[in-house]
């Protein structure tokens, strides 16, 4: 029978199946970093038991490190303890492979992983973090957990699963200039909204997301969770090969042939039955600005702000009105004549290099508007920074006015000490609008990172096809 | 994890959808190391006119007295009603652990987030997805009924409410089990302990790169 990459993921990971459908799913690779793991590591030390297979696990300290005076350490005592923590944690169980903090080649956890090769296709990828889904870029079934579903791999190299519906979402034809895998997300989510994929596996596939470069199908894979699945792939193609030969944890010579091999077969057949087809014109896409505090509130760059008045659910007005208040917007306000005051480019979803290299291709010869605050580069690992910095792109940021900082997740979630005050408007490579998400009081755009740069060149929103 | 088998509660109704578990426990509180003691930042951002820190006093901040928490109707409840995707958002299990331990052991809505759905049966919460409808239906009654409760039993996998009506719902047969004797997981796991060593020895011969 015709399978889908899914059910062919699924298969080759069954340990055991209960009657009720409950599965025992084997885990591949395990990420972990400094926030979700230390009650994790705890309950398995009170319980007596021992880490399965360490070999599995990859971890870095990102959440809570800071992004600038690394001389200075970490210097809010709640977060060194926690990083602490994990440093005590992986010296005492071991690793494949740990980048503490300040190590070279440390970084947001998502990034990390695939550039040291250490997430290959066909893997089972887990990490307490739900951007997880962003390693399905990679045909890997690859999911967020929660911190007792950590102890449970670490203790069983397991996870108990039921199997997901699966979604083909078909993004055909050719994106539009300036349009980015970051707009696909987003268009997606307008889509289908933000619990529009619960429950399903999606799969990405179509001419227009095998024309996207492994970051691009990243970005895309790692937004998957913002429309509500956790799991988000895109199939093995030459791309994905060329991505991963001579990585440092990929396999060479003759392992590396048998790898190849194998891996080509992770796509789904091509008569095989989804639950759910979505197609999604690549050329209808146009770049994206979120309006609100979830993913789904988000219109194209020429449209306005929406009105509630126009909604007929009544939950669903609601929840607009409520967000126009805290995003302080009136609706029918065109997104063009919204002004920013800080600017962020960065987290999971856009700092690796493509991501920085679009967005310095837009801010080359431009100055940052003087009525932006702050405009924050942070590349997603030491590896990203330093490749950003042998092609000159921090200069071109620095003599713009930006800041370039150290790796981390920084102002996505605003546990270090990059944030918004109260009030502030930020346009924001992020993937997450939610109240307060970068800081008590923060008002949160979602764009890409050309946009972002766009916005903190112009001050406010504007269309990146016209700079272009 | 501590048992589910009835309850019988309080219910807090919480009228949004998409409630994001950013909202549910904000991130300045994650820096903790422990699995407790979350429960008087649940909701955090709404509860509180002031911007909370971790290690603070909570009962010394200045309250939202608007938001349904803090109104003395609901004190003590055991059970939150709310809308749609309910949980949305990061993986964080400090969400179900900040409900937890603030007294919910059940969450009502239509609908939940995959990771937090999953997070609350590992706590012991049980999450109950009801129709649009019979979720409407409560909200109303609990408007108009000041110490309004409800019946939530497991075994039977019904909520009864006051006037008797019964509601329905589903789980799976293998958490149902779990939550009904409070197992451990991880203990059950490693009963198939050696079908896991067995399913890897095969995966290491057959894709040897994986286990560089
Ligand atoms: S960059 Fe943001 S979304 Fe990504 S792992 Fe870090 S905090 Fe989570």
């Amino acid at each position: 029978m015709p399978q889908t990459l899914y059910e062919k993921l699924w298969q080759d990971h069954l340990v055991h199946q209960e009657a009720d459908g409950t599965a025992l799913i084997y885990i591949d690779r395990h990420l972990i970093h400094e926030v979700t793991s230390p009650q994790a590591f705890e309950g398995l030390k009170l319980a007596g038991r021992k880490p399965w297979r360490v070999s599995s696990i990859v971890a870095t300290a990102d959440h809570n490190t800071p992004t600038d005076h690394w001389g200075r350490g970490i210097e809010d005592p709640v977060s060194r303890l926690q990083v602490e923590t994990l440093d005590a944690n992986i010296r005492e169980v071991g690793a494949l492979a740990y980048f503490p903090f300040k190590d070279p080649r440390q970084g947001i956890v998502h990034v990390v992983g695939p550039e040291n090769g250490a997430t290959l296709p066909g893997m089972t990828v887990v990490c307490g973090d739900s951007h997880t889904s962003t390693h399905g870029a990679f045909a890997c079934m690859a999911q967020g957990i929660g911190t007792s579903e950590v102890e449970h791999v670490l203790a069983t190299q397991c996870l108990l699963q039921s199997k997901s519906k699966t979604m083909l979402l078909r993004v055909d034809g050719v994106l539009g200039k300036g349009v980015t895998a970051k707009d696909v997300a987003l268009a997606v989510i307008a889509r289908i909204g933000t619990a529009g994929g619960t429950g399903y596996a999606i799969e990405f596939a179509g001419s227009a997301i095998s024309g996207l470069s492994m970051e691009g199908r990243m970005t895309l894979c790692n937004m998957a969770i913002e429309g509500g699945a956790r799991l988000g792939m895109v199939a093995v193609d030459q791309v994905t090969i060329d991505y991963l030969h001579g990585r440092p944890y990929a396999p060479t010579g003759a392992q590396w042939e048998q790898a190849v091999a194998h891996w080509r077969g992770l796509r789904s057949d091509d008569d095989a039955e989804f639950d759910c087809l979505i197609d999604l014109p690549a050329g209808e896409i146009k770049p994206q600005v979120t309006w609100g505090t979830s993913p789904e509130m988000v219109v194209a760059i020429d449209s306005t702000v929406p009105d509630p008045a126009q909604e007929s659910d009544p939950v669903k007005r609601e929840g607009m009105e409520r967000a126009l208040i805290y995003m302080d917007l009136r609706a029918g306000t065109p997104i063009r004549e919204i002004a920013v005051d800080k600017v962020f480019i960065g987290s999971c979803t856009n700092s690796r290099i493509e991501d920085l290299r679009a967005a310095a291709a837009v801010v080359r010869g431009n100055k940052v508007a003087s009525k932006v605050r702050l405009a924050l580069v942070v590349p997603g690992s030491g590896l990203v920074k330093r490749q950003a910095e042998a092609e000159g792109l921090d200069e071109v940021f620095r003599a713009a006015g930006f800041e370039w900082r150290e790796p981390g997740c920084s102002m996505c979630l605003a546990m270090n000490s990059d944030r918004l005050e109260a009030g502030e408007r930020c346009a924001s490579t992020s993937n997450r609008n939610f109240e307060g998400r970068q800081g008590a009081g923060g008002r949160t755009h979602l764009v890409s990172p050309e946009m972002a740069a766009a916005a903190a060149i112009a001050g406010h929103f504007c269309d990146v096809r016209e700079l272009l | 994890m501590d048992k589910f088998v009835r309850l019988e509660g309080l219910v807090a109704p919480l009228d949004r959808a998409n409630v994001d578990t950013d909202a549910i426990i904000p991130k300045q509180f994650l820096k903790s190391i422990k699995r407790s003691g979350f429960g008087p930042n649940l909701f955090d951002g709404w509860r509180y006119l002031d911007v909370g820190e971790p290690g603070e006093d909570s009962s010394l901040r200045p309250r939202n007295t608007d938001f349904v928490l803090n109104k003395a109707r609901y004190e003590g409840a055991q059970i939150l009603l709310t809308r749609q995707n309910f949980g949305c958002g990061s993986s964080r299990e400090h969400a179900p652990w900040a409900l937890l331990d603030f007294g919910f052991r059940a969450v009502i809505a239509e609908s939940f987030a995959d990771i937090f759905f999953n997070n609350c049966l590992k706590n012991g919460i049980l999450p109950i997805v009801l129709s649009a409808s019979e979720v409407a239906t409560l909200f109303a009654q609990v408007e108009e009924t000041p110490g309004y409760r409800l019946l939530v039993d497991l075994a039977r996998q019904r909520v009864v409410r006051p006037d008797g009506k019964l509601l329905p719902f589903s789980i799976d047969a293998f958490r149902k089990e779990c939550l009904l004797n409070g197992w451990d997981d991880i203990g059950l796991t490693l009963r198939h302990s050696e079908r896991i060593r067995d399913f890897e020895e095969q995966r290491r011969r057959q894709q040897p790169w994986l286990f560089a």
